[in-house]
């Protein structure tokens, strides 16, 4: 084991949503920590499993019980064991809650929450043999506890990974596997383009207290925090880092 | 039953005991048929999931959630693994 800080030597990591923008950067964190790293996310053009940037890319549709099997299989079959799962994958389709439709508000649920839920369950049981190194970490938002308009459905599915995250935390804690979640502020990412325009970037941008939006290598040196042998006596807590957007 | 059928089931028996045992950092001595796993072996219900997730691993078996809940004596484990090896 390495003896430089936060380092990842030695550990087995799954990032679900590894290919999007925030979940590229925990992947690449991760490499560069010494982890060997598996991702799942959308790239449909490549076969599976094949090896990108050092990381080896699986599919592993988060909305798929069978696929999460399948994606938590290949992890322990190629590198033998289960140190680290980060659940990045998510999706944001925003509404006002009277334009918010029964499909809209269950693909919501189907991908930020239940998508956590499989990943959890599947991985804990290997989880269970890593015992202190393993590590949980759930990507929320600072929309599940501040709220945002025109996000009902979003903030609902981020809001209940911060319940999940709390419960797991208690029920693993006695195995020394820890349990967090991150729950990001604005980021500099094309899933936040779409929902602001230039000129609500830059009143948000005065509303941030170190004013600027937050880059994805923020949350990646936050998330590499969180699964690093020093954050072994952080469980159940929701990590922000969101400039100083909610203080 | 034959000989060979009552032999290979007491095998089956002595390893479901000892990987119980090495789970719950028991002596093999502790582990008796009747004991229970939360009263008796002292297991939490977390302990008890990895017990059979250890069986699961250990004999290539699949446990129902409706077995994991009848599932409370040592002699329950062994029946299960049984069941499920002549299955």
């Amino acid at each position: 084991m390495s003896n430089a800080p936060f380092s990842l030597q030695g550990r087995v990591a799954l990032v679900t949503g590894g290919t999007g923008a925030i979940g590229s950067a925990i992947v690449a964190e991760f490499l560069s920590a010494g982890a060997q790293v598996a991702f799942t996310g959308r790239r449909p053009e490549l076969q599976v499993p094949s090896e990108v940037d050092g990381g080896v890319y699986l599919r592993g549709d988060s909305r798929e019980d069978g696929a999460v099997k399948a994606a938590v299989a290949e992890v322990v079959a190629r590198f033998g064991r289960f140190d680290i799962l980060v659940n990045n994958a998510g999706v944001a389709r925003d509404a006002l809650l009277l334009r918010t439709n029964d499909e809209l508000w269950a693909e919501m649920m189907e991908t930020n929450l239940r998508g956590v839920f499989l990943f959890c369950r599947e991985a804990t049981r290997h989880l269970l043999k890593a015992r202190e190194a393993g590590r949980i970490i759930n990507i929320s938002s600072i929309v599940a506890e501040r709220g945002n308009a025109g996000q009902a459905a979003y903030a609902a599915s981020k809001a209940g990974i911060l319940g999940l995250t709390r419960a797991l935390a208690r029920e693993l804690g006695s195995r020394g596997i820890t349990v967090n979640a991150v729950a990001p502020g604005f980021i500099d990412s094309p899933m936040t383009a779409r929902s602001i325009d230039a000129q609500g970037r830059a009143d948000l941008e005065l509303e941030i207290p170190l004013r600027r939006m937050g880059r994805c290598e923020d949350v990646a040196h936050m998330v590499r925090f969180l699964a690093s042998p020093e954050a072994g006596y952080v469980t159940g807590q929701v990590l922000r880092v969101n400039g100083g957007l909610q203080v | 039953m034959s000989k060979h059928e009552i032999a290979s089931e007491d095998k089956i028996a002595a390893r479901v005991i000892e990987t119980i045992a090495a789970q719950l950092e028991l002596s093999r001595k502790e582990v008796q048929p009747e004991a229970t796993f939360t009263e008796d072996l002292k297991a939490d219900s977390l302990a008890v999931m990895e017990l059979l997730l250890a069986l699961e691993d250990t004999f290539d078996v699949q446990a129902s959630d409706e077995e994991i809940d009848q599932m409370r004596t040592v002699q329950d484990a062994v029946q299960f693994v049984e069941r499920q090896l002549a299955s």
